[in-house]
């Protein structure tokens, strides 16, 4: 006899009852997803090209990054090397093959150790080969691997704040790879505007604030009459949420935020207050920063970005050491934000659109409706197949395929897995293979029951017979789809989750949900023949 | 009462006695198919060339010939036009140009004029579309091997051999068949080969089960007949599984709509090839791979005693 455990008929129905809970939601029209309660209201989520949108792949150029860190070495060894009197043929940055390498040529190989001193001293990651009078030194490969993922996740952030300022909803942005970022927004058809707004490598300004005019708060939708004077400009800062303040700034860029290297949130050490500390580079920016605070002693100064004003503080000291401090009344995460903000404020690298899609959403509901379409058809055609074939057991087969395909929307909604347009066409294969468990088992059957063997007994012998073939072949399928999963990207990906989940979850309706159906069918049947 | 039998109870098919016939046959598919890939290449789509595509609805219906001559001057590389569904609606490709991707879109929006409903636009750079390729590649051959090995342990090393035989024959035809009818090879299309390959190791694995379990049983029957009769008692499961894979891709072919169906009619093929190689190719190969009997001892073998 098939014998099923009470509580493991109990449970099969309760996991599948579960299932078509969770995906109700995503198969029911909106005015009825509106009335669902909240927790349910959780729908697979559509890839791009079947909710409409666009989606851009861009490359970070972390090479010229690297050449203009390498550069500014150089720059910094030859003054050194000057200071010193340490006399050299070349000092260059060398392109070799795919890298590019920092070269010093010397006069006296004497002088070796010395430069060589003095490059591990201006960049302490530094490689260096010394061969006679000849220094080559370039980044070292762990330094570069950190260094290229600060400046993939700077971007990021700069991306991010860039689109959220654009106004568009729920955009996705991701880091693909070593170099590259994935921009997905949803719902935006011609991406072009928001490839011009990428495309800028906004620079952070300062400028002095004039002093004869004003500044103008106003509140969010009244409307603001601004004087005006040459050379002035008046610029927005929001200071709180619905209160704008209109600064008013001095053209001329004092210092651009080129020179700034880092910006930190911090504790100020005599209030106690959040603040920022800001820092510029050795040379330039220090210098500069110098004079623009003996200029401004006292007086108000504003950071720009993106053609609206950072902050406006007054500097309290002559700046010498190329390090400030940003005060003000900042909340924690204010100062957080602005110093992400100065961090981030230029794109810390060019950015080049290597791949870019977008499908309009006519063609994404089209897209649905036909997948729809292909898979109820698919589920009527193999149910009509499987019942002409098996008869009762066709049909037992048939419920198990059905709660298969709402475990399966039920399993993707609650991993937040991406449908994508090969994902339905993945469903509607699904349907085709998961009956595949339940024929081996009814074939099995048959065979035990042409031996001679009493029906109900043959039943039980087929699932038990039958169940080696289907863990070896799931099992293989699933070994595949877990590797492709490891190694393969983007769709190869996509493909691997839904097969190893269609996988899985055919294997528990088939040990699980069919035979318990069977099993209970059986009982009341008592020990009358069975025809399969 | 009424049941559908795709395939009688109790056939004696003689499939090893024909395999080398069969296996004759594959081979020189294979060599076909795989000579055309080699010489005549694969007909690759933008995903991996790089390049534009344009889904539009014009506002009037056009005259593809010179709507192709006038893109065509304009310097972008070679132009491809299709109509589909409606006269309106155009699928427009160009290759790869050496311009910047903004200039090269607007150049064409500007040719096509106003009015026109942009459904679908995607760019690819080139180099994008080599690392797809390389990731692919990397990707199906580590999943072969770990299928290679899962195979090995749990029957023995020759049934393994023989499902990646079978799995090289199914690849080989499904990207002949690519090359041979020019099918455009797109990022679905690699999608596509997946399935295959997937179905068909499945469908090998269920046969070389039952060749397992017989050769528990019959100690003493020829590998020839142990194998025919391994073949005949599963083919009825084989026809039928195949029948509702293929049942379901179809209606993905002909409701899916044009992107779908694309993607469908590759599988569709490897559906038939796969079966075929699972029968016809993977398990007749056993023969020559000399099996070690004595290691399906039921008193000698571990595996043997989980059943």
């Amino acid at each position: 006899m098939l014998v099923v455990s009470k509580f493991r008929v109990f449970s099969t129905f309760v996991i599948c009852l579960l299932g078509l809970t969770f995906a109700l939601p995503s198969l029911v029209n909106q005015k009825t997803y509106n009335k669902l309660p909240g927790f349910l209201q959780h729908t697979v989520n559509l890839g791009l090209e079947l909710r409409g949108g666009s989606h851009i792949q861009l490359e970070v150029d972390i090479k010229s990054v690297e050449k203009e860190h390498q550069e500014s070495i150089v720059d910094e060894a030859r003054k050194q090397l000057r200071k010193q009197n340490i006399r050299y043929n070349k000092i260059m940055v060398q392109q070799k093959d795919n890298s590019s390498i920092i070269f010093i040529s010397l006069k006296n190989s004497e002088d070796a150790s010395e430069a060589q001193k003095i490059l591990s001293k201006i960049e302490k990651e530094l490689e260096i080969t010394v061969n006679g009078t000849e220094i080559n030194a370039v980044i070292s490969e762990s330094f570069l691997e950190n260094f290229s993922k600060r400046i993939v996740g700077e971007s990021i952030e700069v991306i991010r704040r860039r689109i959220d300022e654009s106004g568009t909803k729920e955009p996705t942005i991701l880091r693909q790879g070593i170099d590259r970022i994935i921009v997905q927004l949803p719902g935006v058809e011609d991406p072009a505007e928001i490839k011009k707004l990428l495309g800028k490598t906004a620079l952070l300004t300062f400028h002095g604030v004039d002093e004869e005019m004003e500044s103008i708060p106003v509140r969010e939708g009244a409307k603001v009459n601004l004087p005006s004077k040459p050379g002035v400009m008046y610029l927005p800062e929001e200071r709180t949420k619905g209160l704008t303040v209109y600064v008013p700034i001095k053209k001329q860029i004092s210092l651009t935020g080129k020179s700034l290297v880092d910006a930190q949130m911090n504790v100020d050490p005599q209030t106690g207050m959040p603040c920022v500390s800001i820092k510029f580079d050795s040379i330039e920016g220090t210098r500069k920063i110098a004079e623009l605070s003996s200029k401004y002693l006292h007086k108000q100064f504003a950071m720009v970005l993106d053609g609206k004003v950072l902050s406006a503080p007054v500097f309290q000291a002559v700046l010498n050491n190329g390090s400030a401090q940003i005060t003000g009344t900042f909340t924690m995460e204010e100062a957080t934000d602005l110093a992400l903000l100065l961090r981030a404020g230029s794109l810390p690298a060019p950015l080049n659109v290597v791949e870019e899609r977008s499908v309009g959403p006519s063609l994404g509901a089209d897209s649905i409706a036909d997948g729809k379409n292909a898979t109820i058809f698919a589920f009527v055609l193999v149910s009509l197949f499987m019942i002409l074939s098996y008869g009762k057991f066709g049909a037992f087969s048939v419920v198990s395929l059905f709660c298969n395909i709402m475990l399966l929307f039920a399993c993707l909604t609650l991993l937040g897995a991406t449908l994508t347009l090969p994902g339905i066409a993945g469903i509607a294969l699904t349907i085709g293979m998961a009956v595949d468990s339940n024929v081996l088992i009814y074939e099995r059957i048959r065979e035990e029951i042409r031996l001679g063997i009493k029906s109900s007994l043959a039943i039980a012998q087929g699932y038990k017979m039958a169940m080696m073939t289907i863990i070896d072949s799931n099992l293989t399928t699933l070994v595949g789809s877990i590797v492709l999963y490891e190694f393969g990207s983007g769709p190869i990906r996509g493909f691997a989750v839904t097969l190893a989940l269609g996988t899985v979850i055919s294997l528990f309706t088939t040990f699980s949900l069919t035979k318990s159906i069977i099993a209970l069918w059986l009982r009341k049947r008592q020990n009358k023949e069975i025809i399969i | 009462m009424f049941r559908l039998h795709l395939i009688p109870y109790g056939t004696k098919f003689d499939i090893v006695g024909k395999s080398k016939y069969m296996l004759t046959f594959a081979a020189i598919v294979i060599v076909v198919c795989l000579s055309f890939v080699t010489f005549k290449g694969l007909n690759y789509g933008i995903d991996f060339k790089g390049g534009y595509i344009f889904e539009v609805k014009m506002p009037y219906e056009p005259n593809v010939q010179e709507l192709r001559e006038q893109l065509g001057s304009i310097g972008l590389g070679e132009v491809a036009i299709q109509q589909f569904g409606a006269k309106e609606d155009l699928l427009i490709k160009l290759e790869k140009s050496e311009e910047g991707q903004a200039i090269a879109i607007q150049k064409i929006k500007d040719s096509l004029g106003s009015g026109v409903t942009y459904k679908r636009v995607e760019t690819v750079g080139s180099k994008v579309g080599s690392e797809l390729v390389s990731n692919a590649i990397k990707a199906v051959a580590f999943a072969l091997v770990a299928m290679l090995l899962y195979i090995a342990v749990r029957f023995e090393f020759q049934f393994g051999i023989c499902a990646i035989a079978a799995l090289l024959h199914d690849c080989a035809i499904i990207f002949g068949m690519f090359s041979i009818f020019p099918l455009e090879f797109s990022e679905t299309s690699i999608t596509a080969a997946l399935l295959t390959a997937s179905y068909s190791i499945n469908d090998t694995v269920v046969i070389f089960d039952r060749i397992r379990e017989n050769l528990r049983r019959f100690r003493k029957m020829e590998l020839k007949d142990l194998i025919n009769l391994s073949l005949n008692e599963t083919l009825s499961r084989t026809t039928l599984t195949a029948a509702t894979t293929l049942l379901a891709v179809l209606s993905l072919y002909i409701f899916g709509g044009k992107v779908i169906a694309s993607f469908a009619l590759p599988i569709m093929v490897g559906i038939l090839v796969g079966t075929f190689s699972s029968i016809f190719v993977a398990s007749p190969l056993l023969m020559f791979l000399n099996i070690k009997r004595e290691n399906f001892d039921k008193n000698k073998n571990k595996i043997a005693n989980i059943v």
